[in-house]
């Protein structure tokens, strides 16, 4: 039985019929065409497909659409300013190079926001272990802690 | 995963009656372990009745020293509740250790329990602290709730409404963390509680249990000196690629240790 979802992304309503185990991850890929959530394991152990869930960054590999039903949902795409201009977030992995193939940079940034959220003004120490639900296969995240470090700065 | 309905009630008693009507209707808490064992078809739901619309599962109280936590509290609110960090500071820590932010914000504690997976953490706490799971239909004492692995004393149908841990005098939860899934390879929860010391051990056997000549060694002297001594027998405890039986007994008395010195 299909069953409606009602929510707002990236500040847009949105509403749709969906398959109950559409996945919402899924949902913001294929229904609504918003790629910039990536898919990378599908089984929660990556981070790659981290969407921000009313304020707080969750994997969206492993929630259901309609878990998200009446939510506020930010994805990479709703995070830059209407004139383009970049995220704190992003202008400072931008910098300091914080990626590579790019692959996991969605949800490290996403992941990223929510860890500077609850931890205003995070050690190094705290930056490492604050990650540890976001895998990347190429930087050895020593650029991904500096440019956590400069955006908190920029996000004070 | 395998088609299933889904329904969001917005009362227990309607929840309660979605789960009766169908033997194969499951509950979702957070869903950070159901979801996943459904996309591998080792768990197959008819019916999946949605917690997160009723409003009496959520929140924390604090109540006569201690505190009574909603089933769909997440690990976050836990972790960062004031009233826990000041009743039980060594839940909020323990809370705030769980998996990583992302599980965190979705991951309740009902949800964690009903589980009750061989290396969870809330186990560990439930159990050392000597504390009570509140369902729809009774209230369970620690010491009866837990059966092994996956298993505990819930009936079908049955909703675990809110867990109430008393305040213990003091105590630390100290975890060995596997390198790569970060689970604990095994977790010591110790607490000195009014009703005596308590020890509880997750991640080492097929489920969450105690250890009573620890305890009893500790209600002589509460110091890691206590403990430093005691061996449990590898016997029965976990075997696997990450860690020999052997290992995981040899780690119970370290972490034990570990945590009476945190417990001050
Ligand atoms: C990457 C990752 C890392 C993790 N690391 C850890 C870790 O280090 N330590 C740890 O302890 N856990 C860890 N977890 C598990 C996590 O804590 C889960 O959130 C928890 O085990 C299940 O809670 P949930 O709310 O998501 O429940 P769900 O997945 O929704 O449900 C689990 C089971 O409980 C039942 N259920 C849910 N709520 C209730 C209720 N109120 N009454 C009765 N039955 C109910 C469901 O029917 C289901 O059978 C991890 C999970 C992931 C994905
Ligand atoms: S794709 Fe969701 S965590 Fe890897
Ligand atoms: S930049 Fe390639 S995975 Fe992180």
């Amino acid at each position: 039985m299909p069953v409606k979802v009602s929510m707002t992304v990236n500040g847009k309503p949105v509403t749709a019929e969906v398959e109950p185990r559409t996945l919402l991850a899924t949902f913001i890929r294929e229904t609504l065409r918003l790629t910039g959530t990536h898919v990378g394991c599908d089984t929660a152990q990556c981070g790659a497909c981290t969407v921000h869930l009313n304020g707080r960054a969750v994997k969206s590999c492993n929630i259901l659409a309609s878990q998200a039903d009446g939510a506020d949902v930010v994805t990479i795409e709703g995070i830059a300013r209407a004139d383009g201009t970049l995220h704190p977030m992003q202008e400072a992995f931008r910098q300091h190079h914080g990626l590579q193939c790019g692959f996991c940079t969605p949800g490290m940034v996403m992941s990223a926001i929510d860890l500077v959220k609850t931890t205003p003004n995070p050690t190094e120490q705290q930056i490492r272990e604050g990650l540890d639900g976001n895998l990347c296969r190429c930087t050895g995240y020593h650029n991904i802690v500096k440019a956590i470090q400069a955006a908190s700065a920029a996000m004070r | 995963m395998y088609q299933f309905n889904y329904h969001k009630p917005a009362s227990l008693a309607d929840a309660a009656a979605a789960l009766a009507k169908n033997p194969d209707a499951k509950a979702l808490g957070g869903g950070q372990s159901l979801i996943a064992s459904m996309k591998l078809r080792l768990s197959q739901p008819s019916d999946l009745v949605d917690l997160s619309g009723i409003a009496e599962l959520r929140g924390i109280k604090a109540d006569g020293g201690g505190v009574t936590i909603g089933a769909m509290t997440r690990h976050a609110e836990v972790a960062a509740s004031a009233e826990v960090k000041k009743a039980i500071p060594a839940l909020a820590a323990l809370a705030a250790g769980i998996g990583d932010r992302m599980v965190r914000n979705m991951g309740t504690l009902g949800g964690s329990l009903a589980n009750n997976d061989p290396a969870a953490d809330y186990p560990a706490a439930v159990l050392g602290l000597g504390a009570t799971v509140n369902t729809n239909k009774r209230k369970i004492p620690a010491d009866q709730f837990f059966k092994g692995m996956y298993e505990t004393a819930l009936e079908a149908g049955e909703i675990i409404t809110s867990v109430t841990f008393p305040a213990p005098k003091k105590a630390a939860y100290v975890k060995f963390r596997n390198p790569a899934s970060r689970y604990a390879l095994v977790g010591v929860f110790v607490a000195d509680t009014a009703g005596g010391p308590r020890v509880a051990v997750t991640g080492a056997g097929p489920g969450v249990f105690r250890v009573p000549e620890m305890e009893k060694a500790l209600a002589a002297k509460f110091s890691p000196e206590s403990v430093a001594g005691v061996k449990v027998k590898a016997d029965g405890l976990n075997s696997d690629l990450h860690a020999s039986a052997e290992y995981r007994a040899h780690l119970v008395t370290v972490m034990a240790k570990r945590a009476v010195a945190a417990a001050g």
